[in-house]
């Protein structure tokens, strides 16, 4: 794991729909300024940045860290840019920790960003010929099997999905930075809204969202203000097209948590991390990850969420901020999971703060549920 | 820091036009060739670079890694940068001790789109692209402001070029001729041309790196810096931030035999040379260079590539490598390669 490393900055920018008053370098610019207020420091202090963010027809922008340089006070520095589909947050943020724990730099800012309004993400998500004759249009339609096949598994009654989406927009409520914020958001209303994808209704899917999450990383003689300290990091990548591959729990993602424990000593995760950000883009991916991160056995994830202990006053609160379900600026929602846990463990998360709370996890998924980036922060040092 | 070398590199026999190959099919023959080559079967970490837009779909990089055999799972990341940089990453990632080797590639077919107006869309979306400024338009305002010799540009193509039908992976170009120009003052042959490829590259650290190679290609240093974006904060005719990383990866600490230059432009080699303090008497490109072959997302990887390999096999003690990324070299890295540490 190399040397020590702590955030010590954290930044967001009001998740919404539509960002029309600020161009891509205003909204990473915005992000960037909020975290190296929170650390005290400026642009100077930084030694190097490391951007990421997802498909770049999202923006229309190819490779777009040469132009948000300027932004990002980046000039005279190295500049990395980070791509793992939609676990990229979690992994740019791991890049960014890389680059302390390998004693190359002191202080390192970390920003991911998307302008979701300036494309369709639906279709910018969804592959053509002649590369491969997609079967289905977007992330839903490809994750909506593998929902389906958790359900027959698990025999998991239909309305815990639905609970997840009411869970986690309630949280949501208490969360500044949040992008749906649905006053009297309950079950009823949940289950009102159409079928998109079966089994996943449209209150049980993530939004679109326009903005930006930035971090600033400190070596442990660098740290300013209050630090979240890194005690474990982790990524795994499996193929997408591989026969006997189990896309409802992954390897990988089992893999990643066992490495990330390991280093974090945590031997029952349930009891040890106090909360957990997990990345849930479809509400039924908060049973399934529960069980692939070993929160709970094969087939009883779902009876967790059923007896509200993922809830924030819940023995193990999972996604207190409101969860990818609330925001998701795609290329940035892995970072915010990571920096939320962080703000968990620095006591500094708000009206959503688990009270106590001193191991969090942070946790990112992304392409055909195959790349997976996690790392646990603590308030002490590792 | 920790002692990092490269002790395998493979690239494909790069084609000028599109084969039919798909990405995974290109890469899977060079990831086989490094592993047979190391004896290797996996990897403490896995990195690698590219780019959708040259392909015109999302994630490339995704079937990529249906090639690499990432079964079990793999500690695996990927930059939408030219592969150079996620060999970086990968020396990054093996200072912290814990692994000990890394697999590193970078592909591309930008016989699939038309790169020239692809480019465009890197400058910055609201002042930049909008001016319909194609890449061989803003590397001509760059190679105006160098004010190179035409007889000297000239010789400089014509040397790689004959380098390049030396070298079996590189296209076989003919000696430049023709008085036209693409944009002037840059002539069609100045350009380098539009390549299918890939590469990889083995690192091993300490002990590991010399049960590996019996001539090690230490990374003895390593570093990158970016320059503003816009063109008109930097001074066109220079490349600081090259000096920079070059001053930080240690260039001029000792004789360097050999640099292999990400030089998309012939124009790019004096303002390289002359930001890595290289004197006329080093070896630029003895590969052939970009301008006889370059697979976009791996051309950068190559150098360090081609640089190791002649520190592998002998010809050469010290060498230097270099990949840029962004508009007229916006952003620079440099890596010196050496026999001894």
């Amino acid at each position: 794991m190399g040397n020590r490393c702590a955030v010590i900055g954290v930044g967001q920018t009001r998740y919404q729909t539509r960002r029309r008053d600020v161009s891509l370098a205003g909204v990473v610019r915005e992000a960037a300024l909020r975290a190296l207020e929170d650390a005290g420091l400026t642009f100077a202090d930084i030694d190097a940045v490391v951007i990421g963010k997802a498909p770049d027809m999202f923006e229309g922008v190819m490779m777009p860290e040469a132009y948000l340089a300027d932004a990002l006070g980046a000039a005279g520095k190295p500049v990395m840019r980070v791509h793992t589909a939609g676990s990229v947050g979690g992994s740019t943020a791991l890049v960014g920790a890389s680059l302390v724990q390998g004693g190359v730099h002191g202080r390192v800012l970390v920003v991911a960003f998307e302008k979701q309004s300036e494309s369709n993400a639906t279709w910018a998500l969804t592959t053509h010929l002649p590369f491969n004759a997609s079967l289905v249009v977007g992330a839903g339609g490809y994750f909506a099997p593998h929902i389906r096949e958790y359900l027959r598994r698990s025999g998991a009654p239909g309305h815990i999905g639905t609970l997840v989406a009411v869970k986690d927009r309630i949280n949501a409520l208490k969360n500044p930075y949040a992008h749906l914020r649905i006053p009297g958001i309950d079950r009823e209303m949940v289950e009102s809204t159409p079928m998109l994808w079966e089994p996943i209704r449209y209150l049980e899917t993530c939004p679109s969202s326009d903005g930006a999450c930035a971090i600033v990383l400190a070596a442990e003689d660098k740290v300013t203000g209050t630090p979240a300290w890194i005690h474990g990091t982790a990524m795994r990548s499996e193929p997408l097209m591989m026969a006997g591959r189990d896309v409802v729990s992954p390897r990988a993602g089992r893999d990643c948590a066992a490495d990330v424990y390991r280093q974090a000593g945590v031997t029952d995760p349930r009891r040890e991390i106090d909360v957990a950000e997990v990345y849930v883009p479809f509400s039924w991916y908060e049973p399934m990850w529960l069980e692939n991160l070993g929160f709970a056995a094969e087939g009883e994830g779902w009876k967790l969420t059923e007896a509200g202990c993922t809830a924030l006053d819940g023995d193990t609160p999972w996604n207190a901020s409101g969860g990818v379900l609330s925001s998701n600026p795609i290329g940035a929602s892995g970072l915010i999971r990571f920096a939320e846990a962080a703000l968990q463990v620095r006591g500094m998360a708000g009206e959503h703060q688990v009270e106590g709370a001193r191991l969090a996890l942070g946790h990112a998924y992304g392409g055909g549920a195959q790349f997976f980036a996690m790392w646990i922060v603590g308030s002490s040092k590792p | 820091m920790r002692d990092v070398a490269v002790v395998a590199f493979a690239q494909t026999v790069h084609t000028g036009h599109d084969t039919g190959l798909a990405e995974p099919e290109l890469l899977l023959p060079v990831i086989d060739e490094v592993k047979r080559a190391t004896g290797l079967k996996r990897f403490g970490f896995t990195c690698s670079g590219s780019c959708d837009y040259l392909a015109g779909a999302p994630f490339s990089f995704v079937s990529a890694l249906d090639a690499v055999g990432a079964w079990p799972p793999i500690s695996e990341s990927h930059v939408e940068m030219d592969g150079a940089f996620a060999l970086y990453e990968a020396w990054v990632r093996l200072q912290h001790g814990d692994i000990d080797t890394a697999l590193v590639y970078g592909f591309g077919k930008s016989s699939m789109s038309d790169i020239r107006e692809i480019m465009t869309l890197q400058l910055d979306p609201y002042y930049l692209a909008p001016l319909g400024l194609d890449q061989v338009s803003y590397a001509a305002l760059q190679a105006a402001a160098v004010n190179a010799d035409r007889a000297a540009l000239d010789e400089i193509v014509r040397r790689s070029r004959a380098d390049g039908r030396a070298n079996p992976y590189a296209l076989d170009l003919p000696d430049p001729s023709g008085e036209e120009f693409e944009v002037e003052p840059l002539r069609p042959y100045d350009v380098a041309p539009v390549t299918d490829g890939a590469a990889a590259v083995v690192l091993a650290a300490g002990d590991h790196a010399r049960e590996l190679a019996g001539r090690p290609a230490w990374i003895t240093g390593i570093a990158h810096r970016a320059e503003p974006h816009y063109l008109g904060m930097r001074d066109l005719a220079r490349s600081v931030s090259t000096a920079e990383a070059g001053r930080a990866a240690g260039v001029g600490k000792g004789p360097v035999d050999v640099a292999e230059l990400h030089t998309q432009f012939s124009h790019e080699e004096p303002i390289l040379r002359e930001a890595l303090g290289l004197s006329g008497d080093v070896t630029v490109n003895p590969s052939g260079g970009p301008l006889a072959a370059n697979p976009v997302m791996a051309t950068g990887l190559i150098r360090i590539g081609e640089a190791a390999r002649r520190i592998l096999d002998g010809s050469a003690d010290r060498a230097v490598a270099h990949a840029t990324s962004g508009p007229c070299l916006q952003q620079n890295l440099v890596a010196v390669l050496d026999q001894s540490l």
